[in-house]
């Protein structure tokens, strides 16, 4: 999910320019020249020790927002991921060797997310890289992965632009989760075939491009099975209020409400439409996908909502990942854990095929995954670098998320 | 839902969200009254009444009356406490020192409430049942009922103290002239210390209406109603107290009007909009008279 949003006031980051206009030309020299030196020596000192000898063991980079404001996420991601590949590591390994992760935090900021994947691969010398969890923090190791051909998978950054930059795939660059664009895909489809709704409204989060997004393609979509958008709205991140433009969308009348944002408004839009009398399905994505969207809006308020997520608990091709993961960890996963597990089990798959700890080998058998059974379905990677996988549709009864169905796109 | 019905609806919702404007504008047109500064820690005064509430409610399990009391004592005391620590010893400084600690204060009370809180947003408790009145085809709830009745109560407070008391008397003339009313007995200190005491009070009581009625506070809730009730406070004529409340309750009015009847999108645009126009056409604001600046 990319929540990158959620970070309200932006580290700064200052480019060579701003930094020539700050200190000055010289003092920037004596910089570089003393960072330079710095490296240097660090590089000196990694030689010494054992990563050479430790050939039993393939080293993988786990760079997760351990910390800072989502680190929910960044910490559930990678509890998924430790339980795949500790059930491999416990069934021996693959081909006699080991998979060791190696942590770093990434801080739930985009330059630390940089400096953490420089660290796994100069200093720890990893030869893949999973994570982090939110989508900017992904496109902000993109660049030096690729520069050191070690190969990215994301586990739940679900931006298009994280695989595909200007139309072009990014060769190291995975995921294991499905994209944006087709949640808004199912969610028009399900409001069409299995709601009967000929009218939408549709309502988004104008500063986020995972809602403007979705909406389109939700638009797109519902316009082509015949419906009609109505009326489009937007609200920005951390309103309130929402009841004058909610009193004006109760005036169109429409059979549904397209609601892609995440859950701190999605919560309030819930309980201030309810408030006004608005009865009808509203319908959301996975940013809807946290119990928080029940403590804000209401158990009841969210009768009679749907959205579409990653996975549910009530699926059963999921309950052997269920127990496993509540055996190690004492805790029901959540929709992250999942995630994170699927990358684990996409990544040792690959690492079977490819038949060597290589990072170039690891990632044509990344691009080759096919059919590959994980946590919560089977994938098969397409040629943009992104799984075709099952999406989920949850309905909210009683403040309880029931699976109502389960869409697997073709492929 | 026909036209006439749809816009009676709108100014339900627009009064609601007017009068937590117009509680927290209150403050900061007091305090710009009396020390000429604009207190832009005013926002965050706010949020922290909004969780010193939600502690109330969740830990010591009163109810809301209660939990607004005491949020209003402890936010003014903590008003107070910063005008003590940050703003007392700039007394005599530039202006602009003054208005830079009020941003610093500002970020201070906002970080280290996210340190303490952790930025994740708090769920208020439901305090009441929740009761929806039905006049036709638009409705009112007991939410909005509470924060037009609390509201109305404290401006009626307000105005009782600032016209009526000596304090008030003590306000009215430090805000007149500082050095004057020193000369004439009045402890000029005390005075602003409880101006912000009462500012900040009133804050507080806006972010527990906030709590109460969006159901969800965080540490950084206050910096955009914090900038609309400047907005309240200029549109009204910054330092003149009805002017506050008149700002407060147009800007909601407007915001609601702009979602309703033109489009969401332009709702922030609309109130900032009237800021830029106001401070062209009529800088003293709505109530305001065309005083000349003391040379």
């Amino acid at each position: 999910m990319d929540v990158a949003k959620r970070n309200l006031l932006c580290t700064e980051n200052f480019s060579k320019g701003e930094l020539v206009m700050r200190f000055g030309k010289r003092s920037l020299r004596v910089a570089g020249m003393l960072l330079g030196a710095a490296m240097l020596s660090s590089v000196f000192t990694g030689c010494g020790d054992d990563q050479a000898k430790n050939s039993k063991e393939i080293r993988v980079g786990a760079n997760f927002e351990m910390s800072g404001n989502v680190a929910n996420y960044g910490n559930a991601t990678f509890e998924g991921l430790q339980l795949a590949i500790d059930e491999v590591n416990e069934a021996g390994g693959i081909n006699g060797k080991t998979i060791k992760l190696i942590k770093a935090d990434s801080k739930s900021e985009a330059s630390e997310a940089a400096n953490a994947a420089t660290k796994l691969i100069s200093d720890d010398k990893v030869k893949v890289l999973v994570g982090p969890a939110t989508t900017g923090s992904v496109l902000a190791e993109v660049q030096i992965a690729t520069d050191n051909k070690v190969p990215i998978i994301a586990p739940c950054a679900t931006s298009p632009k994280v695989t595909v930059e200007n139309g072009k795939v990014q060769p190291y660059v995975f995921r294991s989760c499905f994209i944006d664009p087709l949640q808004g895909d199912v969610m028009a489809t399900f409001a069409t075939k299995t709601l009967k709704a000929k009218t939408a409204v549709i309502y988004t989060d104008s500063s986020s491009d995972y809602s403007k997004s979705l909406g389109q393609v939700f638009k797109e979509k519902f316009e082509a099975a015949g419906g009609k958008v109505l009326m489009e709205e937007a609200f920005l991140q951390k309103d309130q209020d929402f009841k004058a433009t909610l009193t004006k969308i109760k005036t169109a009348n429409a059979d549904v409400i397209f609601i892609p944002a995440y859950y701190e408004e999605v919560g309030k839009i819930v309980k201030q439409a309810r408030e006004l009398g608005i009865t009808v399905p509203l319908l959301g994505t996975d940013g809807w996908d946290d119990t928080k969207v029940v403590d804000i809006a209401g158990a009841a308020p969210l009768n009679n909502t749907f959205f579409s997520s990653h996975y549910s608990e009530q699926d059963k091709d999921v309950q052997g990942f269920i127990e496993a993961f509540k055996k190690k960890y004492n805790h029901a996963p959540n929709v992250f854990a999942a995630l994170g597990y699927d990358a684990g089990k996409m990544l040792i798959d690959a690492i079977k095929r490819a038949g060597s700890d290589d990072p170039e080998k690891i990632c044509k058998a990344l691009a080759e995954t096919k059919d590959l059974q994980v946590g919560t379905g089977k994938i098969t990677m397409d040629k943009d670098h992104n799984p075709i996988k099952s999406a989920v549709i949850l309905e909210m009864k009683d403040g309880v998320k029931v699976l109502k169905e389960k869409i697997t796109p073709k492929a | 839902m026909d036209f006439a019905s749809q816009f009676v609806q709108q100014l339900i919702n627009g009064i609601s969200l007017g009068s937590i404007y117009a509680l927290i504008a209150l403050g900061y047109t007091m305090i710009y009254g009396i020390i000429k500064l604009i207190n832009f820690a005013h926002g965050d005064i706010y949020m922290v009444g909004a969780y010193i509430g939600f502690f109330a409610i969740t830990m010591m399990h009163v109810s809301i009356v209660p939990a607004l009391l005491i949020s209003m004592i402890i936010t003014g005391l903590l008003g107070m406490l910063v005008e003590r620590l940050a703003y007392k010893p700039l007394r005599q400084a530039p202006r602009i020192s003054v208005l830079i600690t009020a941003i610093g204060v500002s970020f201070f009370l906002e970080y280290t409430m996210m340190y303490f809180v952790s930025p994740t947003p708090r769920t208020f408790p439901g305090v009441f049942d929740d009761v929806a009145l039905h006049f036709g085809s638009f409705m009112v709830n007991g939410q909005q009922l509470l924060i037009f009745g609390i509201t109305f109560i404290l401006m009626v407070v307000l105005t009782y103290i600032v016209q009526k008391t000596k304090i008030g008397k003590a306000m009215r003339a430090v805000s007149f002239d500082v050095e004057t009313a020193q000369l004439m007995g009045i402890d000029a200190d005390r005075v602003i210390s409880i101006t912000f005491g009462i500012g900040s009070a009133l804050a507080a009581a806006a972010g527990v209406l906030v709590g109460v009625y969006y159901n969800s506070i965080d540490p950084l809730m206050g910096i955009m109603p914090g900038l609309k009730a400047f907005v309240a406070a200029v549109l009204g004529g910054i330092g003149i107290l009805p002017g506050a409340m008149a700002g407060g309750l147009i800007l909601g009015v407007i915001e609601a009007l702009v979602s309703g009847f033109i489009s969401s999108t332009f709702r922030d645009a609309a109130a900032f909009a009237i800021l830029i126009l106001v401070l062209l056409f009529k800088p003293s604001g709505l109530l305001g008279k065309n005083t000349r600046e003391k040379v």
